[in-house]
């Protein structure tokens, strides 16, 4: 087989395990291959990792498909490795989406506007667990209208200001300079920009919060879709970054991607060890630092309290704001008992229901605001 | 080095003769990068010898290294180039007590101005502007705390090594830079940055590799201590700390401990060298509450 059929195969059996192969870069392996050689197979495999792949994770899985595709027998074209695919949350959004339409076009008009102003009123503070699949729907529109928001900051970039005070411009007054013959008589002056403040996401998706999580899962969907600078995580036994798999701006695609991406949906919860986990691999490095951290979680953690009072100072150590969520706290009488939740309640900034509309809405504001809300 | 290598066996050579010993996959990512006149992207943990990369390529191949560090809120005036405007206010001042300008229409008297004298070069321009011999190496260090708009511009930079500056001309390099981008990941850089570029994780390396760092780089210390020392960093990355140690922090840690005078690891001199080699109070309440003396003796039994 010629060098470049055995790149391009490779590519596609790459591309088939579900490893972003980009055109130029299977350009690349074939000119890589010609500069190492073919002789030897280390030499193949370094090739092949430095011009295809661009995410350490992938680096496992195009491991395991060059011993396949190297190792003798020749990868059929279509994939070797198929993700079995857990409980979906897309199935029962897709029924809903459909039932909403088909109920829309039947109703007439005017009527079923006002009836649905009503019922936007009564959805506000009704549960999430208490909602029926339509009345789910018609909440995640609302959600995706109050997700467009957040904070801002200074930037470190300054821009022209039409103020005559603070830091002088001095490219805009040489210019204008030159017009009246060599003195500066308009000056011009620059300040600081405002800049979106990064927003990350932690979503409990364990047991004890599923029917939170199916819900506001759609909230954080809009949010990232909404805005450029948010990152969101799922914590479960083992934490998950579901950003990409969110970009999508078809939601059903999205959360079913997200759902794919999450193994342990509604499995026990280790609140603590994944929040470790967030801190050193992520958030301490930078994604937290000067961001707004959300944690919607209701507290139940099976993992001991010193670790999630440990982690949570951490965290808030290194974090402009840190929220948290919890749908239990709209319980009338409800107390933090939960070990986990009161081991992190006096690291937290803001903490606020999450259970309801009306809920999101307060949690929407906080994410606006600049000043804290407190824990009441 | 006179031409291009010709192997990637010969690149770390290259490299190990600047007292950097890159392993296999870094070496053939470099010697891609160098044949295929791509920027390399290299991710990986703090202190596993990123910028250390760039460092040993420039002074291997002879060429001037140019550094960007990035930070946030970075722009083209800090990244590419920015007129000297404190000149050529003075410029202009002197040209109007002298009656100059007077005479000099305004036109004139703007093409004096933005002239490359009073142009500052800031390291992309250097890059890509610069004189005969060796390409220059250029260090683009911690992509990753620029922000987005950044990244696209340099993007549009590295695709064809060419800067316009609108008031002078377009300056195209003769022979690319050799590019190194480093990047820590606290977010992800774009797609089609990543594209641009080949790709390296740079990993912790293995505990023989790590023991012949040493020795390059802490040349005092003995070879039996520089064991232990990589037996005992091996052995601390393995305890979950907050900052798990580097190359980087290995190599301090056996000069601090060379300065101190010690011939081998005890658990008095672990104790007080510690701040050289873990960097967060609780990693260090860590590595106590385990038992100094217990971790070095497992070390000390490894190093062999």
């Amino acid at each position: 087989m010629q060098a470049d059929e055995l790149a391009v195969g490779f590519a596609n059996a790459l591309r088939g395990a579900g490893i972003d192969v980009a055109v130029g870069s299977s350009v690349n392996y074939c000119q890589a291959l010609g500069a190492v050689g073919l002789g030897q197979r280390s030499s193949v495999y370094w090739a092949g990792r430095t011009t295809m792949v661009t995410d350490p994770e992938d680096i496992g899985l195009y491991d395991k498909i060059f011993d396949a595709y190297y190792g003798g027998q020749q990868l059929v074209a279509t994939p070797v490795v198929e993700v079995v695919q857990p409980i979906i949350l897309a199935t029962d959004d897709d029924g809903d989406d459909e039932a909403g339409d088909g109920g829309g076009d039947d109703d007439p008009g005017g009527p079923s506007f006002t009836l649905r102003w009503s019922r936007h009123e009564v959805l506000r503070d009704k549960d999430f667990a208490d909602c029926d699949d339509d009345e789910l729907d018609e909440a995640h529109r609302l959600m995706a209208a109050m997700a467009r928001v957040g904070g801002t900051r200074r930037s470190r970039r300054r821009r022209r200001t039409r103020r005559t005070v603070g830091h002088p411009e001095l490219r805009q007054t040489v210019r204008a300079a030159i017009r009246s013959g060599g003195e500066p008589v308009r000056r011009w002056y620059t300040e600081p920009g405002q800049r979106l403040r990064r927003v990350v996401l932690l979503l409990d998706v364990s047991g004890s919060m599923e029917s939170y999580a199916r819900a506001l899962i759609r909230f954080v969907h809009a949010a990232v879709v909404g805005r450029r600078r948010v990152e969101v995580f799922t914590i479960g036994t083992r934490l998950t970054r579901i950003t990409r798999e969110l970009s999508s701006r078809d939601p059903d695609r999205a959360l079913s991607e997200a759902a794919d991406a999450v193994s342990d949906w509604s499995g026990g919860t280790r609140l603590g060890d994944a929040l470790a986990e967030f801190n050193d691999r992520w958030g301490i490095r930078g994604m937290a630092r000067g961001a707004t951290v959300v944690v919607l979680s209701d507290g139940w953690d099976r993992g001991s309290p010193e670790v999630m009072a440990e982690q949570m100072a951490r965290l808030h150590r290194v974090t402009h704001r840190l929220v948290w969520v919890n749908p239990l706290k709209a319980t009338p009488g409800y107390q933090p008992l939960a070990q986990g939740m009161a081991a992190a309640l006096p690291h937290v900034d803001d903490f606020i229901e999450g259970h309801s509309l009306r809920s999101l809405e307060r949690l929407a504001a906080v994410l606006e605001s600049n000043q804290s809300m407190g824990r009441g | 080095m006179g031409s291009e290598p010709a192997s990637a066996a010969e690149v770390a050579d290259g490299l190990a003769s600047c007292d950097y010993l890159a392993d296999e996959g870094l070496a053939t990512a470099v010697f891609l990068a160098m044949t295929l006149n791509r920027p390399l992207l290299l991710e990986g943990e703090p202190g596993v010898g990123k910028t250390e990369t760039a460092n040993a390529l420039a002074s291997w191949t002879g060429g001037e290294l140019i550094r960007l560090q990035c930070y946030e809120g970075i722009d083209v005036a800090q990244a590419v180039y920015e007129w000297d405007y404190s000149r050529q206010l003075l410029h202009l001042r002197t040209a109007e007590a002298t009656g100059t300008a007077a005479r000099q229409n305004a036109e004139a008297l703007e093409d004096e101005l933005y002239s490359e004298r009073f142009l500052i070069r800031r390291p992309l321009l250097r890059a890509i502007d610069a004189a005969e011999g060796p390409p220059p190496v250029l260090l683009i260090d911690e992509v990753d705390r620029a922000d987005d708009e950044f990244e696209a511009f340099l993007l549009e930079i590295l695709s064809d090594y060419a800067v316009t500056v609108p008031e002078v001309g377009r300056f195209a390099a003769a022979t690319p830079p050799r590019v190194i981008i480093t990047s820590n990941r606290t977010r992800d850089v774009h797609d089609a940055l990543k594209r641009r570029c080949l790709y390296h994780w740079v990993e912790h390396p293995g505990f023989e590799r790590e023991v012949a760092i040493i020795g390059r780089r802490a040349p005092g210390v003995g070879e039996a201590l520089a064991r232990q020392v990589a037996a005992a960093a091996a052995a601390f990355r393995e305890l979950g700390l907050y900052k798990p140690p580097g190359v980087a922090e290995s190599i301090d840690w056996s000069l601090a401990l060379g300065r101190l005078g010690a011939a081998e690891l005890t658990p008095e001199i672990t104790q007080a060298s510690l701040g050289s080699v873990l960097k967060y109070r609780e990693d260090q309440q860590r590595v106590v509450d385990q038992g100094i003396g217990g971790l070095i003796n497992q070390a000390i039994a490894r190093a062999g």
